[in-house]
């Protein structure tokens, strides 16, 4: 698993080099040909404008827009700045912010501390070819597979307080999606539910990887199982662990899907990104204060990012 | 829906986009995306068919958010019929419900067509201040058959009209006449009356109002009718508009009653949705419940009989219980029509009596706006429907049509479920309202 591409992006530059190595970086370049300059400089100038135009432009036109009053009528040119007063309202009077950063920091939490290690341990069960181990992997991947409405649809039918399964069963009346200290964790166990196949196929793709000489060497010096995976296979694992846990930080931060589905990001299932949409999109069109809390929601992103870019880059100069 | 009749068939479209559309929004979100490919498609196609008509032509574009079967087909029955009396070609782009809705401010703002249909209420009045809407008062000096609160709710803030009403549904308090029967209740007549009913469906035990908010909306039809009930309806139009406090004793009231009369509403709304509610009252467990005539649906086709309703009761005899909610749908002119003779020309039809026979015998299920209209088809439930609001002095639109629509979503639903939750700190819960509202509002 060492040619990771994730890792190794960056180094693919240089083998070009390694032909010219000798000569030196300026010759290297005269070596291309007309043709070759024209490639290179399309290959770098059309991914550029892309990223430029479709990510850096809207990220800076949010940041932009969030210290105006837009309501999406109206020209560009009646736009009043109001400075920082949506970040105020935002902090000071708008009564969701609150929840929604905890619930966040929250869904972060019970991802990072129960669903990833899960599914991770999932993996490593399905990689000892169980009896219908395909018939496990299929299973627990399918809430991967299927559609957003219809996972909506389904834990709907589980959780219904009136009419559902779940309180049917237990024989009890709680209101799994109204009560909004029940709701978040009853969302986090159907998140959680989606985030442990996902996870189970990233690791079990890696476990299959794993040299199987490592494992017979480390039984053959009297290595147990549990220390053979924690001493051997989990270091020799370390491009994955990486990625693993970056989705888990993105599927954290962008969270959204499942809790829109419900009631909308509202009562106890505030999270940011479904208070953007609910400001932003629709007929609301509180776009300038829409953009304030995306950007809060940026910053909260990059924070992670600057992390994760931190602990990678270092890595590579090592 | 659950249980598709044809009765509930109908009188699901009744319900409006800013109503259905959450619900329907939520079940149906992958079909949503395709409807913006489709809606976009059709909008740019007919600023290109539109194109080649100049003015004096013989056609006229009306855009319309009519994507159910059956409304389509009337709309499509009613431009047959205008085209046969006046001999101009009507060109009509449907665009999904729920699409429509959310690009009305772009679709203004860019090629809208000639005729476009849209709600009565506080974004009517909006976009004909902003001047994105035709003033259609010479088209309202032809009609007849519109009682003066039609016409009133079809008014801008400047005195002009720019709406023309087509159909309507009221919200009442709903129940089952065997129940009521059974048991032997008597329609209250004041609240006192209200709550000693309650009390005594308790001992019964039934649920005695039946109660969901989880879609949000709901909640918002019985903050309208005790406000309407408690400091009448011009306050509560004003309230909507902005230009009175939350942190008023007025409103203050409102929320001490709704707090006396929680207790007797079906616990843990916040998880429930309407239709779940609508059900309990379906099934018996529950014995009224407040909310839109589009109640009906959730019954079998042989239930639809034993629904009744009244209105809520009065609370204070100087205010009276004659006004409601009863959200009116209807169509609206393009400020720069490209033909505005045929434009005015299908408004008037529209709101004539011969369009409102079509829309009688295409849609069973819809309330004409017109009173001119043959209405002997109607169930008894529908003709009772149409006398409460007949007879009704003030129509209020419902409160996410009758304020900025940016207030009504992200202020006023999470504040209304806050107060279920805790009905305690209203005057905490009061104060976070208007300093949100001060915000919204002069912004």
């Amino acid at each position: 698993m060492s040619d990771l591409p994730l890792v190794q992006a960056d180094r693919a530059v240089p083998p070009p080099a390694a032909t010219t190595a000798p000569r030196g970086r300026g010759r290297r370049l005269r070596l291309l040909s007309g043709t070759d300059r024209v490639v290179i400089t399309l290959m770098v100038l059309v991914p550029l404008l892309l990223v430029v135009a479709l990510v850096w432009l809207p990220a800076l036109a949010t940041v932009a827009l969030s210290g105006t009053n837009w309501d999406g009528i109206g020209p560009l040119a009646d736009i009043d700045w109001v400075g920082l007063k949506n970040y105020d309202d935002v902090v000071n009077i708008y009564p969701p912010f609150g929840p929604a950063i905890q619930n966040n920091l929250l869904w972060l939490a019970a991802l990072f501390v129960v669903a990833t290690p899960f599914g991770m341990f999932l993996a490593v069960l399905l990689d000892k070819e169980l009896r219908g181990s395909r018939f496990y992997q299929t299973a627990l991947y399918l809430p991967v597979v299927l559609s957003l409405a219809l996972i909506g649809f389904v834990w709907q039918l589980i959780y219904s307080r009136d009419q559902g399964l779940l309180n049917a069963l237990l024989g009890t009346q709680t209101d799994w999606y109204g009560d909004p200290n029940v709701n978040i964790w009853a969302v986090l166990f159907a998140a959680g539910w989606r985030h442990v196949g996902y996870i189970m196929l990233l690791y079990l793709a890696g476990l299959k990887g794993v040299d199987p000489s490592l494992r017979e060497a480390a039984a053959v010096d009297g290595s147990s199982e549990v220390s053979t995976f924690f001493r051997v296979v989990f270091p020799v694992l370390r491009p994955i662990n990486i990625i693993v846990l970056v989705v888990t930080v993105i599927e954290s931060l962008r969270a959204f899907d499942l809790v829109w589905v419900i009631n909308k990001g509202r009562n106890g299932l505030e999270l940011i990104s479904a208070l953007v949409t609910a400001n932003v999109v629709g007929e609301a069109s509180r776009i300038g204060f829409g953009s304030a809390l995306a950007t809060i929601m940026l910053v909260v992103s990059l924070v992670f990012i600057t992390l994760y870019l931190f602990t990678v880059m270092r890595e590579d100069r090592r | 829906m659950s249980r598709p009749r044809t009765e509930a068939e109908y009188l699901a479209r009744l319900v409006p986009p800013s109503v259905a559309g959450l619900n329907r929004r939520s079940l149906l979100a992958g079909a949503a995306g395709a409807g913006a490919l489709l809606g976009t498609g059709l909008l740019a196609g007919c600023g290109d068919s539109d194109s080649d008509s100049g003015a004096g032509s013989k056609t006229v574009s009306v855009g319309s958010n009519a994507s159910d079967p059956t409304p389509k087909d009337v709309l499509a029955k009613l431009a047959a019929g205008f085209q046969s009396k006046s001999g101009v070609t009507v060109n009509i782009n449907t665009v999904d419900h729920n699409t429509f809705q959310e690009n009305i401010n772009n679709y203004l703002q860019g090629k809208p067509d000639d005729v476009f249909t849209w709600f009565a209420g506080y974004r009517m009045r909006f976009f004909a201040a902003k001047g994105l809407a035709g003033d259609v008062s010479d088209v309202w000096g032809k009609l007849s058959g519109f009682s003066d609160a039609f016409k009133k709710a079809s008014t801008g803030d400047d005195g002009k009209q720019y709406f023309v009403p087509a159909s309507y549904y009221p919200w009442a308090v709903f129940y089952r006449k065997s129940v009521w029967q059974q048991r032997g209740y008597q329609v209250p007549k004041t609240l006192d009356d209200f709550n000693s009913l309650g009390a005594q469906m308790k001992k019964d035990g039934l649920n005695p109002i039946a109660f969901a908010d989880k879609d949000g909306w709901p909640a918002m039809g019985t903050f309208d009718i005790l406000n309407l009930r408690i400091n009448g309806y011009q306050f509560h139009v004003d309230l909507m508009a902005g230009k009175e406090a939350w942190t008023s004793d007025k409103v203050k009231k409102v929320f001490d009653t709704w707090a006396g009369l929680l207790p007797l509403h079906q616990p843990d709304s916040l998880g429930r949705t309407w239709q779940e509610a609508a059900q309990s009252l379906q099934q018996k467990k529950s014995g009224m419940y407040l909310l839109g005539l589009f109640v009906a649906q959730q019954f079998n086709e042989n239930e639809q009989d034993d629904i009744d309703f009244f209105t809520f009761p009065e609370i204070d005899s100087t205010i009276g219980a004659k006004a409601l909610d009863a959200p009116i749908d209807g169509y609206m002119m393009a400020r720069k029509p490209k033909s505005e003779a045929n434009a005015k020309k299908l408004l008037e039809y529209i709101g004539g009596v011969d369009a409102a026979n079509i829309m009688v015998k295409g849609d069973p299920g819809t309330l004409v706006a017109n009173t001119g209209g043959d209405t002997s088809g109607y169930t008894a439930l529908k003709k009772k429907a149409a006398e409460l609001v007949g007879s009704a002095t003030e129509i209020a639109q419902f409160l996410d049509r009758d304020t900025r629509p940016d207030f009504a979503s992200t202020v006023m639903i999470p504040a209304l479920q806050q107060f279920i939750k805790d009905p305690k700190d209203i005057s905490g819960l009061l104060t976070s309202i208007e300093n949100q509202k001060k915000s919204i509002f002069t912004s």
